[in-house]
């Protein structure tokens, strides 16, 4: 098998709140490989989002350990916890995230600024280059309020894709977008992991788990079920067999 | 991350609200120009009052009578009889070389005449080292003689206003007789223009004559009003200051337990005196409109407080994308020194105006210091440091995940 990208061992996360202590991971262990498509699924408040902020260098556990790339997370301060995520780590959020009034480009050129190792002459390059392989070369120079939902989801993705990073966390990208929009972003996905990307894509929708290798179940702060995916769907073949709106 | 990024992102960051970022700038732009022109103004008065006193002699002594009977009330000037000729030969025959020159003064004012033209004015008795000490030149003509002095010469030199209102046809004076209370003086000297003095007094409506002739011919008294001296050099004051006591106490046989019968002032002192208190005025005009300049930094700080709440998502997203604390600590403290700085040139622009202004309006003297222009810009730069520095930190020390939720 690949090497492994990210590993977590009896992973816990606590929020104590006055008297109370909400446990929301209690003890989770993994290993994702380079290459793999992982979905984490489960109930609300079962703890994804949890998870994925303390796998995004976020947040950090209570207790247990996280290896991303080799490295300790635990032994990292802000400053270089604030660098891994910058060079190791694409986020895409739910609600898109980007900048207001800012162009698609600038947008996707943003976390470049703080990469200090990628000069500022490349960066428009690699951020067009970014924006070619979502397909919105064309939407470059427009404003977020200027595209529809499903593309600035493909921006966020260009602009998690342009500093090359080991791993694509994903928190619920495709909950803000109809059917055939999610398939359409799911399918981005899948070519990227064809080409190699690591993708840990957290969601709710079964049919969305459907498309990737291997899906990951928590049920309250824990693992329910970690399946390999044996019949993988295609996103573009899905999204032929929806229905056409056009002629319903 | 490049200080030029950092700049391009303040930079839009303010762009996007003009009007909000022009109205914080419009409190330091108050505050700079008004600093800059209270400072001019202070500064201008300052030094014009210092030209015009360094003018009258800066090196002069001024001893004055003072009566100083015990328990009777102090009294100075003319009235006063203290002061006698031998006091100021003492002082001449002291042949100090801190003291260039002395004159007994002896003035008195009256109404001076040349044919049907009459003039009110003053006549001042002096000594021939006179015209030093004050720094009169003369125009044309001559000085009168030690000779003169000696011998009661009834001759004269007269300022230009005197000249111009006894003869309004401008034929010279040099030679005329012209009548002062009477008395026949020749004109033998015509003095050189000195214009206003700094109290608003005209210094060439003034007639000079032996002090021997005015104590003779016209006053009929053997005392002095006071004496003139003047130092070698401004240094050689307070020298010659010391003596010129010590030699009037001696010919007074005043003892070791009274009080001087006279008063000496030095112009140095009077300079000094009058510089303070310009420089008092000028420090509290500076300390007013820098509280405007203060409340223009707390306009500042208000404003960073509010753009960094508004801006929450966009710190947690850019801290999650990878963004350093550092980054976001500079990137907000960029943006309120680009406020204070871009507001501190328009000030000092817009102040440098309004000191203009000033001087060409009021004809009040100006003088804008690079001092006190480059004192704005570093005050300026340290508002706006000072006051962006509590809201950049408190923006840089959000937490990520907090501020991406932030509704
Ligand atoms: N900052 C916090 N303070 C206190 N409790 C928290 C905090 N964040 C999460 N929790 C709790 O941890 C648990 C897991 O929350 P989490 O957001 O990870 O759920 P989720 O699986 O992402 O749910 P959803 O599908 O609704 O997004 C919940 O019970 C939640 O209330
Ligand atoms: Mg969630």
């Amino acid at each position: 098998m690949s090497e492994k990208i990210l590993e977590v061992k009896n992973l816990k996360r606590e929020f104590v709140m006055g008297e109370e202590t909400v446990k929301a991971l209690k003890g989770l262990s993994f290993t994702i490989h380079s290459g793999e498509f992982v979905t984490i699924m489960g109930h609300s408040g079962s703890g994804k989002t949890t998870l994925l902020n303390i796998l995004g260098c976020l947040d950090r556990p209570t207790d247990g350990n996280y290896y991303l790339d080799g490295v300790n997370v635990e032994e990292l301060d802000k400053n270089s916890l604030a660098e891994l995520r910058n060079e190791k780590i694409g986020f895409v959020f739910q609600s898109y995230n980007l900048l207001p009034r800012t162009t698609a480009l600038e947008n996707v050129e943003m976390p470049m600024i703080y990469n200090k190792h990628i000069p500022s002459s490349e960066r428009r390059d690699r951020a067009l280059e970014a924006l070619k392989t979502v397909n919105l070369l064309n939407r470059a120079h427009h404003m977020p309020n200027q595209l529809s939902g499903g593309q600035q989801q493909r921006v966020a993705i260009a602009r998690a894709l342009v500093s090359e990073p080991v791993i694509i966390l994903a928190d619920e990208a495709t909950g803000n977008l109809d059917t055939r929009t999610s398939y359409e972003i799911i399918s981005l996905m899948q070519d990227l992991n064809e080409k190699g990307k690591t993708i840990v894509f957290v969601t709710h929708e079964p049919d969305i788990a459907a498309f990737s290798q291997r899906t990951i179940l928590l049920r309250d702060g824990l693992t329910q079920k970690d399946v390999i995916n044996t019949e993988k769907r295609s996103a573009k073949k899905a999204i032929v067999s929806l229905p056409d709106p056009e002629k319903m | 991350m490049k200080i030029f990024d950092l700049l391009k992102i303040s930079l839009k960051a303010l762009k996007k609200s003009k009007l909000r970022t022009f109205l914080t700038m419009l409190g330091v732009i108050i505050g700079v120009a008004a600093v800059i022109t209270m400072m001019a103004i202070g500064e201008g008065s300052k030094e014009s009052i210092h030209t015009s006193l360094s003018g009258m002699g800066s090196n002069m002594i001024n001893i004055m009578p003072v009566m100083n009977e015990p328990g009777s009330v102090r009294l100075q000037g003319s009235s006063m009889q203290t002061l006698k000729q031998e006091d100021a030969d003492a002082i001449v025959n002291l042949n100090s070389p801190n003291i260039k020159g002395v004159s007994p003064i002896v003035s008195t004012s009256g109404q001076a005449i040349n044919a049907s033209n009459n003039w009110p004015t003053s006549l001042i008795g002096v000594s021939t080292d006179y015209l030093d000490i004050r720094q009169f030149k003369l125009k044309d003509g001559i000085v009168f003689s030690k000779e003169d002095v000696k011998s009661f010469t009834k001759v004269c030199l007269l300022g230009t206003t005197v000249v111009k209102n006894l003869f309004p046809d401008g034929q010279s004076p040099i030679g005329k007789i012209i009548r002062f209370n009477k008395i026949p003086f020749q004109v033998i000297g015509v003095l050189a223009s000195k214009g206003q003095s700094n109290f608003g007094q005209d210094q060439d409506d003034v007639i000079l004559a032996p002090y021997t002739t005015v104590q003779k011919r016209i006053t009929a008294t053997h005392y002095l009003q006071s004496i003139y001296v003047s130092a070698a050099s401004e240094a050689q004051s307070d020298a010659a200051t010391a003596e010129v006591k010590q030699v009037i106490r001696e010919n007074h046989h005043l003892k070791a337990s009274e009080d001087n019968d006279f008063d000496v002032r030095t112009q140095a002192e009077l300079l000094s005196a009058i510089g303070s208190t310009t420089s008092m005025m000028t420090i509290l005009l500076t300390a007013i409109a820098g509280i405007s300049l203060f409340i223009g930094g707390i306009g500042i700080m208000n404003i960073m407080y509010t753009s960094v709440t508004e801006r929450t998502r966009e710190i947690g997203l850019r801290m999650s994308l990878g963004a350093k604390e550092k980054d976001i600590l500079m990137q907000f403290l960029i943006e309120a020194v680009i406020i204070s700085i871009t507001g501190g040139v328009i000030g000092v622009v817009l102040g440098i105006a309004s000191s203009k202004v000033v001087s060409i309006i009021l004809h009040w003297p100006i003088l804008i210091s690079e001092m006190s222009i480059l004192i704005s810009f570093l005050v300026c730069g340290i508002t706006g440091i000072f006051f962006g520095y509590y809201p950049a930190q408190k923006a840089s020390r959000l937490d990520p995940i907090d501020a991406l939720k932030y509704e």
